[in-house]
Parts: C-alpha cells; structure tokens; sequence
C-alpha cells in the first residue's frame, strides 16, 4: 500500500469541516482522480497529502506513519526523490528559463552535468515545451507554465530508480491547458503511473476522468460519494446527487460521455 | 539576452580594478598615479623607495584612502549579497535590506548601542570590557535579524509584496521613532555618530573595520553559497521547495541569521548605505540569470564595483567637500525602485 488514508479530518473551524471521516488506500501503477463539485474537498485532499494542511487522523506514505506531518518536518526530507507535487499556480516571478526550471526538478540528486541536460532535454520534450528552453518563464502563458512544471516534478522522479515505488500528485494540472494538452497529459499521467508511480490528480471535467482514470475517487462536502471505475461512476443518478445537475449519459462508440 | 562567465567576469574585475585604483588617487588630495603606487609600496615596506616618496603620501594612501577603498569593497559586496538572499527570502525582486525596514532595525540596534556603551562598559567586568568593540555590530544585528523576521511574517511569508513593502514601511517608523527618541537622549559624541550613520559614509574607515566587516563578508557569503542549490529551489515558492526536498524552515532561519549579521556588521561600520541591495542583484539577474550559484559571487563583487563609483563620485562631486554615500546610493537608487513599481504595479491592483 503505497499511500493509506485513515479517519482523516481536515477543519479550519469545527461547524465545517473541509474533509470528515475519510478512508482511502492508493496503490502503485493506478492513476487515481479526485472528482467532485467546487469546495467538495478535493483540492484539500490532496494538499493534505502533501503536507500543507494540518489534519487529524492518519496519513501513511510509503508504509511510513504521519502522525502529525507538516511539510516542514526532516522526514519529508528522505522522500524527495519518490514523492513529487505539481502546484496548480507557479509564483515564480525570476526570469529563469524553461530548462533552469525543469533542472530545478533535479536538485535532490547529485547526477553529473551532462546527465542533468541530457534528462531535462528527455522530459521537456516528453511533456512539448523542449521549445520553451530558452524562453523566459515568468513571460510563458498559464498552460505552458504548467507543461514546464510537469516536466520539472518528472524529472524529480525520475531520480529513483525504475523499480522503486513513487507518488505523483497533481493539483488541477488541466485547468490552464487547450484540449489537445489536456489529453497530453493525461496521457502521460497514465504513462507514468505504468512506471510504478501512483498518480492522484485533481479534475474538474467528469469525461476526461472517466477516460483516462483507473480509479475515481468522487467527493462531495468533504466525504467520499463513490469510489471506483469509470462505468460505476458515470451514473446520472449518483451525479445528480452530488452534483446537483442531472445530466445525460451519451454513448459515443466504445465510451459513455456526460453532457 | 545573457552573457556567460567569459566575457562577464573579466568586465567585471576590470571595473573592480579601474574603480580601485581611481579610488586611491582621488580626493582632497590630489595623488598621481605612479605617486600612488610608489606611496603604497613606501607605506607597506618603509625602507623602500623612501627617498622618492613625500612622508604625507604614503601615510594618506595607506591610513586613510586604502582602508576606505577596502571598507568600500567589502560594504558593497555585503549589500548586493544580502539585497540578493533578501529577494529570494521574499520572492521578491522589490525587496531590499533599505526598504524592508532592515537597514533601520540595525541603525536602531547601532544606535541603542552607541548611547548605552558608556553604561555596558561600567557594568561589565573587565573580561567583557575587551569585546566592547563587537557590541556594535553585536546589536546592529540583533536589530536587523528582528526586523527581517518582523517584515517577513507581516509580509506573509513572501506571498504579498504590498504587505511586505507596507511592513518594510512599518518598521522604519518604529525604528525611526525609537531613533529619535535615542538621539533626543543622546550626549553630544553619540549624537555626531548617530547623524552620521543615518547618513552612510565611508569616512570613518579604520583597518578594524575593515578586517571586521572583510570576515564577515567571506563567512556569510560562504555559508550562502554554500546552499546555492537549496535558494534557487525557494524561488518556485516555500512548498515546492519543501517538495524537492529543501528543509525550508531551516534554510529561512540560516538565511535571516546570516543576513541580519552581515547587514548587522555592514551597518555599525558605515551606517545607512540603501538601494545597492536592491539594484546589484537586478543588474546580475540580467545579466547573467537568477540561478544563485552565480547571483551570490556576481552581486557581491558589483556591489563592491558600485559602492566604490559612488563613492568617488561622492569625493569628487562637491570637492574639496564629499557628500556622504549614502545619500548619493540614494538619489541613484530610489527612481530605479520607482521604476520598479512601475513596471511591477499590475501585480497590485
């Protein structure tokens, strides 16, 4: 069990806790997707995990139990090559460029300077911004910050060795992209989770989720509403419930779509 | 457009050494060059060349203009590295030991010193008595260390510039005040030093000084260096460094520590010398990028560069007179930082 989640709350005050009661158990090798409607408590879940937000309850990463875990603490520390986070704003406002960035992804390890270019080159172009090397990164457009940022977390794991067991999170990492990326990187997303990595990434769009997910986590007023794959998810009367929008369920040859 | 250590640093020594040299020559008193060197050479060695060379030169070229040449050097190197681990503290390119209030908490700390020695010194036993001549920039740092910790929590952790710039303007008016009142209370001698390092000169340099504010330099900076890596990674923002692995917490506390004591020292040698911190590193950053592996070395040796110009032009300006440097780093400074804002002011509305 790579990431276990046990009688997790999260409460900034007590009448309205940001997550109550919540129990989840990820896997390595899934691309895992946190669903649900605005302030359902997805983002904070996931900012829990990585160690922003205080909790109660139980976080165990890598078998290793966190009682108490803040980003803070030197435990974090003996992660950092197995455990990367993609924000979902980046408030660099340094003219590095969009290599120095992704490089920056590789400063936990010691690898020689040719090895460093010879793997930003690899995952810049991995992710399509191998163009953006030289260009200046406070000046990039949202989306391709974000395609920059992915490469840089890449990179970052790519510090472990193959078989070692890794965690990707991602904060809303389609939500500044054009269509043709947002697939992109979910493609990606999922080729990565092949490369024993468990990936959770948080979604706004129900039919992106169900097409690239293995597993969907939907959350609804900081409980979990339903937990599995694509078809059990896609119900029109679970999303009315949730959701409060009853939507309709299209079969488009092979996949189900909700419009 | 960025230019690579090649054509870089030889530009850079170049300037280091024109700049100096240009700095023992002028003044009240005029010196030729071949006179300056042959002076130095006496001063250092006095049986050489001893017939060839005035007495008064070489005692002016060695106890007056090469120590304040020196203490130029190292000052100005210790206000473009602290200005540049300040703005990656902050995220900031606005931040600025001068405009974050941190230069006025070590003038305050100074200055609490400076009027409170007399009494220190006839408390303290005669063990504590030999370090008299740290409690100056023992308490200039103390006085530095809290206001970059002050800025640094009321400008939520980096996050806002305005409430840093405003904290910055917060804390120079409690220390203003306090700076007041402790020249309200000060004797006559006090209230001349006082004056005199809101000023910021060069005027007063000493070899202890130098030697002082030199070490302080080399440690600091060594130090920072030395995390070159773990700075650039604070740039993408305090949980993205903790997620590459940085101990952010102990990285922010080595960072303010080391600044406040070489601002600290920085300070109780020559007073209220602003806006170097804030130009030099955005001048490197230009020229050679953010990354801190370079911007630490390149903004030290600038800020040497720069603080020794402004203080010929300051000698040479109003002479036989001088302006303190302070006010002139100033009257340069400050329209930059207004440029600045201007071109950053989208970020504020």
């Amino acid at each position: 069990m790579l990431l276990q989640v046990s009688q997790l709350e999260v409460a900034f005050s007590q009448a309205a806790p940001l997550l109550s009661q919540l129990n989840l158990q990820f896997n390595r090798s899934e691309l895992v997707v946190l669903l649900g409607p605005n302030g359902s408590g997805k983002t904070s879940l996931l900012r829990t995990l990585s160690g922003e937000l205080k909790f109660s309850g139980e976080i165990k990463i890598f078998g290793h139990t966190l009682a108490h875990w803040h980003r803070n603490e030197r435990s974090r520390l003996t992660f950092a090559r197995r455990f990367a986070v993609l924000p979902q704003h980046s408030s660099l406002s340094f003219a590095f460029n969009g290599a120095e960035v992704v490089q920056l992804g590789l400063a936990p390890g010691a690898l020689p300077r040719t090895e460093q270019q010879r793997r930003v080159r690899y995952f810049m172009q991995r992710t399509g911004v191998w163009h953006l090397r030289e260009r200046l990164f406070p000046g990039l457009s949202g989306g391709e910050k974000q395609r920059v940022q992915l490469a840089r977390v890449l990179a970052q794991l790519s510090l472990t060795k193959p078989e070692e067991e890794k965690i990707l999170l991602l904060d809303e990492p389609t939500s500044a992209l054009d269509l043709k990326y947002q697939h992109q990187v979910l493609q990606l997303s999922r080729e990565v989770a092949a490369e024993n990595t468990l990936v959770v990434a948080v979604l706004h769009d129900i039919n992106l989720a169900a097409r690239y997910a293995d597993r969907i986590v939907l959350l609804g007023q900081g409980r979990v509403q339903a937990d599995g794959n694509a078809t059990q998810l896609l119900n029109t009367d679970l999303i009315a419930q949730v959701y409060g929008y009853r939507g309709q369920l299209v079969d488009m040859g092979g996949y189900k779509a909700l419009l | 457009m960025r230019l690579h250590d090649k054509s870089l640093l030889p530009t850079l020594m170049a300037l280091l050494l024109l700049g100096s040299g240009v700095s023992l020559v002028v003044g009240a008193m005029s010196i030729g060059w071949k006179e300056a060197l042959m002076g130095l050479l006496h001063w250092q060695w006095p049986t050489l060349l001893a017939s060839e060379v005035e007495a008064q030169y070489a005692q002016v070229l060695g106890e007056v203009r090469l120590p304040r040449l020196l203490l130029g050097l190292s000052v100005g190197a210790t206000l473009g590295l602290c200005g540049a681990v300040m703005q990656g503290l902050f995220r900031n390119p606005l931040a600025d030991p001068a405009i974050i209030g941190v230069s006025s908490g070590a003038a305050f700390g100074a200055a609490l010193a400076l009027v409170f020695s007399g009494y220190f010194i006839s408390v303290a036993g005669l063990w504590l008595q030999s370090f008299s001549w740290a409690l100056l920039p023992l308490c200039a740092s103390v006085g530095a260390g809290f206001a970059t910790w002050l800025a640094y929590r009321l400008g939520n952790r980096g996050r806002s510039v305005v409430m840093m710039l405003l904290a910055g303007v917060a804390i120079t008016a409690v220390a203003g005040a306090g700076l007041g009142l402790l020249q309200y209370i000060a004797n006559d001698s006090a209230l001349r030093d006082i004056a005199m390092w809101q000023l910021g000169s060069l005027t007063g340099a000493s070899w202890s000084a130098v030697a002082l504010s030199t070490v302080v330099l080399f440690a600091a900076g060594g130090f920072l260096w030395r995390r070159h890596g773990e700075l650039n990674a604070l740039l993408l923002g305090e949980a993205e460094a903790s997620h590459l692995g940085v101990d952010t917490l102990r990285l922010k506390k080595l960072i303010i520590l080391l600044s406040a004591i070489a601002m600290g020292t920085a300070v109780s040698v020559a007073g209220l010398i602003g806006f170097v911190g804030l130009v030099v590193p955005h001048i490197v950053r230009l020229l050679r990028g953010p990354d801190h592996r370079f911007l630490l070395p390149y903004s030290a040796l600038t800020g040497a560069i720069l603080l020794v110009l402004a203080d010929i032009l300051a000698r040479i300006l109003v002479a036989p007179a001088e302006i303190p440097v302070g006010i002139l780093t100033a009257l340069l400074g400050a329209p930059f930082f207004i440029f600045l804002l201007h071109q950053q002011r989208r970020q504020f509305v």
